[in-house]
């Protein structure tokens, strides 16, 4: 029989082990991965119609609300629908995944009790089902902004992948510390709800960074915001240089999410050995 | 060579006697840090609200390759922490384990199943989160598919499972695992006697095929089939470890020490009324041999003395015996008799191959005048009977709440010659 490696248990220590383990486990990240997606839309009769009528509908009511009602501006030669179908894409995925990285510790808990993995797999399987939800958002934005538009993306294309995986990384910086505290203090089941609702309006989904302006003296306080820099860099790349992008803003969503990855990372490892005794 | 080495196991968890497990609010930490801020203060210490408990304590072994450990003690022993460290889902406070090889362990049957998927996408989805790789499952598809006998319900989501398919999926699973140490707590406890049998001669096959096998179980029976060492824990500390049979003997009859006799020396403090006092009771066993605990084999007496503190009275005794599930086995009484102020004694033998294995309660009521319950003791006295078979291949748990020996014949009235 061949004879595996040794395993140390003890209560401290082990850090490179760990990163190995999580290697040797892909293959449970990819199985969790899919069962979340299998799972999403059972016993709905719309099925997948769900991650087109969301943000569709949400789209016409903002148009609708701010253009329509409140006179609100887009950037110039930039349609407002599809502006703001833009900013809903690129925030539903951030705010998905964000929500789902939150609560995947908490709803995994019988895994948790039972068996051991790095617990690192689970907030990492939980992007998928936001990560397909987005395809599915972002098929119906081309769809529309070239279909009914008639409104091509240029060259900026290119650096899509740069800002989708910005926003996956963003939204796992934060979504881990959340995912560790929630296992201690449910309250955080509560607080997430709010977190996006609120973010919804802080973030420049129904407007544009432009008509803050650069030179206002919040306009330094609003970029430290990270989803900033990846909205108007997602508009930025699908709709042209006629989209508002100051790359000033950029350099701090790195900064912001990179430093929230390390504290968050640095935070879970310390707890997740306790986590099964807290759930 | 050893596969597993412990040293020096503990596991403290600290009890919160403020808050209940589970996840908590920000308020009450809020609210117990603003408490311990002004505790300090006053210099006072809140020895009350936490308490350590050490549910392992300095547990030191060595497991050899090829060896079938059971474990076994009282609930609360530490069995099942021993199990969830050396199953890496919670670490030791102190000390350290080493464990060579891969290791499967099985503490729940179906962990990780998702009611809304098939049993087709269970089986991948439970069999990736037990440790096995992709191609190994869809080597073992079919015979998992096969033990479990679900062939016409793959395609069914498992919510619409009866629970006895349920179980059989997912033990099908976790049998078809090949890992070189196998972890298993109380999942023979599940199924019916059919499913059982399949199960333990699963882990049989399991065992012959040189793998190391831990095993945490209440019952006894099985762990003495398939095990050839066993470990003793009580109160978090590895009480003794050895041969399964010695092991299981010591434990059986520390536990049947532990309630068959209560006596009362001090008539004032003794349970009753101004009418009648208990004095003792007992129960008696008569062990088989050098057995020290009580099996289906073994007849016993339940004594019981009291005080009669009337001038005179017309008394019986009345016994129920209650299966631990709440059912009333039976009720006998004694004939009713005048007595006369001082100490009474009954008497009642409780025959051997009458009770089946299981927990048993018997309570005692002093009835007056044939009519009146004068005093009625509940709960007097508990005790488990343990199983014993012989020339018997199979291991689950015996069925019924007596286990007669009846004369039962069986003959073959008429052979069929081949020439």
């Amino acid at each position: 029989m061949q004879m595996g490696k040794t395993v140390i248990i003890k209560s401290d220590g082990g850090e490179k082990e760990y990163w190995m383990d999580l290697w040797r486990h892909r293959q449970l990240l990819w199985i969790l991965s899919k069962r979340d997606i299998s799972v999403r839309y059972k016993q709905t009769v719309l099925g997948v119609a769900w991650s087109v009528i969301r943000p569709l509908a949400t789209m016409i009511v903002m148009t609708f609300a701010f253009s329509v009602v409140a006179k609100l501006k887009g950037d110039v030669g930039i349609p407002y629908p599809l502006m703001v179908l833009g900013g809903i894409t690129i925030w539903t995925f951030f705010s998905n995944t964000f929500t789902q990285i939150s609560n995947s510790i908490v709803i995994n808990s019988n895994l948790v009790a039972k068996v051991y993995f790095p617990r690192l797999i689970m907030p990492l399987s939980a992007v998928s089902v936001g990560f397909v939800d987005f395809l599915i958002t972002f098929s119906l934005f081309l769809l529309i902004s070239i279909g009914y538009y008639n409104y091509w993306p240029g060259t900026n294309l290119v650096y899509l992948p740069f800002f989708i995986l910005l926003t996956f990384v963003t939204s796992l910086s934060f979504g881990l510390f959340f995912a560790a505290v929630n296992v201690r203090f449910r309250d955080i089941g509560q607080l997430i709800p709010f977190l996006v609702q609120v973010g919804f309006y802080a973030c420049p989904i129904a407007y544009s960074s432009s008509q803050l302006g650069m030179d206002s003296r919040w306009y330094q306080y609003y970029i430290m915001n990270p989803l900033v820099s990846l909205i108007d860099g997602f508009r930025w790349c699908m709709l042209g240089d006629n989209a508002f992008f100051d790359p000033q803003s950029l350099y701090s969503t790195i900064i912001v999410s990179g430093i929230a990855m390390c504290v968050s990372i640095v935070y879970f490892r310390k707890k997740e050995s306790s986590f099964v005794d807290h759930i | 060579m050893p596969v597993i080495t412990a040293e020096n196991i503990s596991k403290k968890y600290v009890i919160d006697h403020k808050r209940s497990k589970g996840g908590s609010s920000v308020r009450d930490w809020f609210s117990e840090q603003m408490e311990n801020l002004f505790r300090r203060n006053n210099g006072q210490a809140d020895f009350n609200d936490k308490e350590d408990f050490w549910a392992l304590q300095d547990v030191s072994f060595e497991i050899k390759q090829g060896e079938r450990v059971g474990i076994v003690g009282h609930n609360g022993a530490g069995k099942s922490t021993m199990l969830k460290i050396l199953s890496r889902i919670t670490k030791p406070t102190t000390g350290k384990v080493a464990i060579r090889g891969r290791v499967a362990s099985l503490l729940e049957v179906g962990t990780g199943f998702h009611p809304e998927l098939t049993g087709r996408e269970n089986i991948y989805l439970n069999g990736a989160v037990l440790g096995m790789t992709r191609t190994e499952i869809k080597n073992s598809f079919d015979a998992i598919v096969d033990f479990a006998g679900v062939e016409r319900f793959l395609d069914t989501p498992v919510k619409r499972y009866s629970s006895g398919m349920y179980v059989r999926l997912g033990f099908a699973i976790a049998a078809h695992l090949e890992p070189e140490i196998l972890i298993i707590d109380e999942v023979l406890a599940v199924g019916d006697a059919e499913f059982q049998k399949k199960s333990l001669g699963k882990m049989r096959d399991v065992s012959e095929s040189g793998r190391t096998i831990i095993f945490v179980s209440h019952n006894l029976t099985a762990v003495q089939a398939l095990c050839n060492r066993a470990f003793y824990f009580e109160k978090g500390r590895l009480m003794d470890e050895g041969d399964t049979t010695h092991i299981v003997s010591t434990y059986l009859s520390r536990v049947s020490k532990t309630s068959l006799e209560h006596v009362w020396d001090d008539i004032s403090k003794a349970p009753g009324n101004e009418r009648v006092r208990l004095k003792s009771l007992r129960l008696l066993p008569d062990y088989i041999g050098e057995l020290r605990h009580i099996d289906v084999r073994t007849s016993m007496k339940v004594s019981c003395e009291f005080w009669n503190l009337e001038d005179t009275a017309v008394l019986n005794l009345s016994l129920h015996l209650y299966a631990y599930t709440g059912e009333c086995i039976f009720n006998v009484g004694t004939q009713a008799q005048e007595f006369s102020k001082g100490i009474i004694e009954a008497t009642c033998e409780i025959p051997g191959y009458f009770l089946n294995d299981g927990s048993y309660v018997i309570s005692l009521m002093i009835v007056k005048n044939t009519s009146e319950v004068v005093y009625n003791q509940e709960e007097a006295i508990a005790f488990d009977i343990q199983d014993y078979r012989e020339g018997v291949t199979w291991y689950g748990k015996w069925p019924g709440y007596i286990r007669p020996q009846l004369n039962f014949s069986i003959s073959q009235t008429e052979p069929v010659v081949n020439d």
